[in-house]
C-alpha cells in the first residue's frame, strides 16, 4: 500500500511551508501518521523518498519522538499517566486492572484490534490524578478508578 | 490570600467564555494598541519593573530577558518569540489551564511581547498529547485574526503573524533549544549555550523563549501597572501565580493566589487540607518532580514563592505541589521520579544517559533495602557527578530529588538496608526455609 496522492501532497507541502525537506520530516511523520493510524517501515521510505532525505535520518526522528508509532495501534490509544501524583493517588491499581481487563500490557494492543495501552508521562492532570488520554482527541479522563474502567474502555467490555 | 479584584486569570475554572466575545468581557484586548504606541522601550522598562520572574521554573526575570533581544536587526535577520507550552514536569497541570479556558490572556501577550521585542512572528509550541488545549488555543488565534487584533494588517499597527505547533511526545522538548531543535523540525536535542537563544536562536535568529504564564500575566500587568503587579508578594517575589496542588491533598486543584502564600494556608484553604490531617504530612515536592523534596518539617512555616522554598533548599520550580502523605512509600515514589528521567533523558551527554540509568537502578534496589549502606554515599556521589555536567538541566533535574531524598530520608534508607540484610541473613541460617517454619508453627 502506498501513500494516497492528498498525503503525498500534503508531505510536498509542508517541505514547501517549513522551509526544507528537513524541517518538515516531523511534519510529514505526523500526516503519515494521521492518514494511515501509524508509520509503517514502507511508508516511512516513501514519506523519506518525498521529502529526498535518507530514511535513517527520518527513521531517527520518528524513533525520538514517543507519539510517532511505529508499529499497528489499536482503534482507541489509551495513554496512562504513570507520573508521581498519579502514582500517589492510586496508579498503579488502575494500571493493574486495566491490563488484566484488556490482556495486554503497556505498548501492546488486543487481538481485536480495539484497544493500545501506551503509558506516558505527566499529562497535566495531575488535579484529577489519577489520570489518562483516550482516544484520537486525547480527552483527559480522571480521577481513574480500579473498580470502574468506563471512563477508560467504555461500558463494552 | 488573594482578592478577587486583583487576579488574572478570572476564567481559571471554564465557567465563562473562552472565546473573542468571553475574553473582551474579563478585560481582555483593553486598550492594546495604547500600550503598543507607548513604545517597546515602556513595556520593557515596565516590565522589568513589576518584577515578573519567569513562570516556567527557573523564575529569570522576564523583562530583563526581553532586553536582551536585538533594538533592530543590522543584518537581515528577524526577531522569533517563542511560546513554551509543551508543559509536561510532573506535577504540574496550569498552562493547559490558561490554554482551556482563557487563551486570549495568551495571545494578546504574544503580541504584546513580540512588539517589545521586534518580533513579527511567533510560535506557540503546544506539547503533542495536549489536543483539546491545541483546539482552543487555534480556535482563539483564528478569531484574532478574524477581528483583526493580529495579523499582517491589523488594528494594533504592528504586523504580526501567530503560528501554534506541536510536539509529538518528548519532555526534553520543555529545553528551551531543545524545543527550538523540534520546532526546525529535527530531533529535540537542546544546543550547548552560548550563543544564547537572543542571539542564536530559532533558524539561527535572535529568539526569546517564554513560558505560557510569563506571556499570558504581560498584558495585565501592562494595563494595571507594574506597581500593582509588584504589590503582590514579597520584594523579589512578587505578583500571582497559579499553583497546582495533587497528591495526597482532599480537594486536588489548580488555583491563582498571591506568591509568598504559606504552604499550610495554600494547602487548607484549596486543597482541602493533607488527606488525614496536617500531622498526616510526610513531605511535599513544591514544584514539579526535579525539585528536591521538602519535609514535613519544614513545611510549617513554608512560605510559597522562590526565596522562601530556597530557603529549605529546594525550590519553587512550577509551582506544581506534590502532597505526600505518610501511606507514602517516599523511596519508592523519589524511584518513580528517577525512572523518569531515565526514560527522559535525550541520550546526548553521557554523564545524563548513563548516570539517570544508574541512579534509578540504585534507588530501585535501596526501596527493598537490597543495597549496602555506603551505596548511599556512593549514590550522592554519582548525583554530584550528573548534576553541573550535562548541556541542559535534565541532568541537574535528575539529580536533586535523589539528593533531597537522602538529605531527608537517609535513616529511612539505613532502615530498609537492615531490615533487608536481617532477613537475608535469617534465610542463611534456614530460618525462612518454608520447610522449617512450618515445622516451627
Amino acid at each position: 500500500m502506498t501513500l494516497s496522492p492528498q498525503t503525498t501532497q500534503a508531505i510536498r507541502n509542508a517541505a514547501d511551508s517549513h522551509g526544507g525537506a528537513k524541517a518538515a520530516m516531523l511534519e510529514a511523520l505526523k500526516l503519515v501518521q494521521a492518514a494511515e493510524g501509524y508509520v509503517s517501515d514502507a511508508h516511512l521510505a516513501e514519506a523519506a523518498a518525498k521529502l529526498g532525505v535518507s530514511t535513517a535520518e527520518i527513521d531517527s526522528l520518528a524513533t525520538f519522538y514517543s507519539h510517532i508509532f511505529r508499529s499497528p495501534v489499536g482503534e482507541t490509544v489509551i495513554l496512562l499517566c504513570d507520573g508521581l501524583s498519579c502514582y500517589l493517588c492510586g496508579g498503579d491499581a488502575v494500571r493493574d486492572a486495566v491490563m488484566q481487563k484488556l490482556g495486554i500490557g503497556f505498548g501492546e494492543t488486543t487481538p481485536d484490534g480495539k484497544f493500545t495501552l501506551i503509558n506516558v508521562c505527566c499529562i497535566g492532570g495531575c488535579d484529577v490524578a489519577p489520570a489518562a488520554l483516550v482516544g484520537p482527541d486525547r480527552k483527559l479522563v480522571g480521577p481513574l478508578s480500579a473498580d470502574d474502567l468506563t471512563q477508560l474502555i467504555g461500558g463494552g467490555r | 490570600m488573594l482578592d478577587d479584584k486583583d487576579r488574572i486569570f478570572r476564567n481559571l475554572y471554564g465557567q465563562g467564555d473562552w472565546g473573542l466575545d468571553g475574553a473582551r468581557r474579563r478585560g481582555s484586548w483593553d486598550g492594546t494598541k495604547a500600550i503598543i504606541e507607548k513604545g517597546r522601550d515602556w513595556i520593557i522598562n515596565e516590565m522589568k519593573t513589576s518584577g515578573l520572574r519567569g513562570r516556567g521554573g527557573a523564575g529569570f526575570p522576564t523583562g530583563m530577558k526581553w532586553s536582551f533581544m536585538p533594538k533592530e536587526s543590522t543584518d537581515g535577520r528577524p526577531s522569533y518569540l517563542v511560546v513554551n507550552a509543551d508543559e509536561s514536569e510532573p506535577g504540574t497541570c496550569k498552562d493547559r489551564e490558561i490554554m482551556r479556558h482563557d487563551p486570549h490572556l495568551l495571545v494578546e501577550g504574544c503580541l504584546l511581547a513580540g512588539f517589545a521585542m521586534g518580533a513579527k512572528v511567533c510560535y506557540i509550541y503546544v506539547r503533542g498529547e495536549f489536543i483539546r488545549e491545541r483546539e482552543h488555543l487555534q480556535a482563539a488565534v483564528d478569531q484574532a485574526y478574524e477581528a483583526k487584533l493580529i495579523g499582517q494588517d491589523n488594528v494594533h499597527g504592528w504586523p504580526f503573524e501567530l503560528y501554534v505547533t506541536h510536539g509529538a511526545g518528548a519532555y526534553i522538548c520543555g529545553e528551551e533549544t531543545a524545543l527550538l531543535e523540534s520546532l526546525e523540525g529535527k530531533k529535540g536535542q537542546p544546543r550547548l549555550k552560548p550563543p544564547f537563544p537572543a542571539n542564536v536562536g530559532l533558524y539561527g535568529c535572535p529568539t526569546t523563549v517564554n513560558n505560557v504564564e510569563s506571556i499570558a500575566v504581560a498584558p495585565d500587568i501592562l494595563r494595571r501597572g507594574a506597581a500593582w503587579f509588584s504589590s503582590i508578594g514579597r520584594p523579589n517575589n512578587v505578583g500571582t501565580k497559579l499553583f497546582g496542588i495533587s497528591g495526597h491533598v482532599n480537594t486536588p486543584c489548580v488555583v491563582e493566589e498571591a506568591m509568598g502564600i504559606p504552604f499550610r494556608e495554600l494547602i487548607e484553604k484549596h486543597g482541602g487540607g493533607i488527606r488525614g490531617g496536617w500531622d498526616n504530612l510526610l513531605a511535599i515536592i513544591p514544584g514539579g518532580a526535579s525539585c528536591p523534596l521538602i519535609p514535613a518539617a519544614d513545611c510549617g512555616e513554608l512560605i510559597m514563592d522562590f526565596d522562601g522554598t530556597r530557603a529549605v533548599k529546594s525550590s519553587l520550580g512550577t509551582a506544581g505541589v506534590i502532597v505526600m502523605d505518610k501511606s507514602t512509600d517516599v523511596v519508592a515514589a523519589i524511584a518513580r521520579i528517577s525512572y523518569f528521567f531515565k526514560h527522559e533523558s535525550c541520550g546526548q551527554c553521557t554523564p545524563c544517559r548513563e548516570g539517570t540509568g544508574w541512579m534509578w537502578r540504585v534507588l530501585s534496589r535501596m526501596v527493598e533495602g537490597r543495597a549496602h549502606k555506603r551505596e548511599i554515599d556512593m549514590l550522592l556521589e554519582v548525583t554530584k557527578q550528573v548534576e553541573g555536567h550535562t548541556i541542559c538541566a535534565l541532568g541537574d533535574a535528575a539529580a536533586w530529588p535523589i539528593q533531597g531524598l537522602i538529605r531527608a530520608f537517609r535513616p529511612e534508607i539505613e532502615r530498609r538496608i537492615d531490615d533487608f540484610s536481617r532477613r537475608a541473613t535469617l534465610d542463611d541460617q534456614g530460618i525462612l526455609d518454608p520447610a522449617h517454619m512450618a515445622a516451627a508453627e
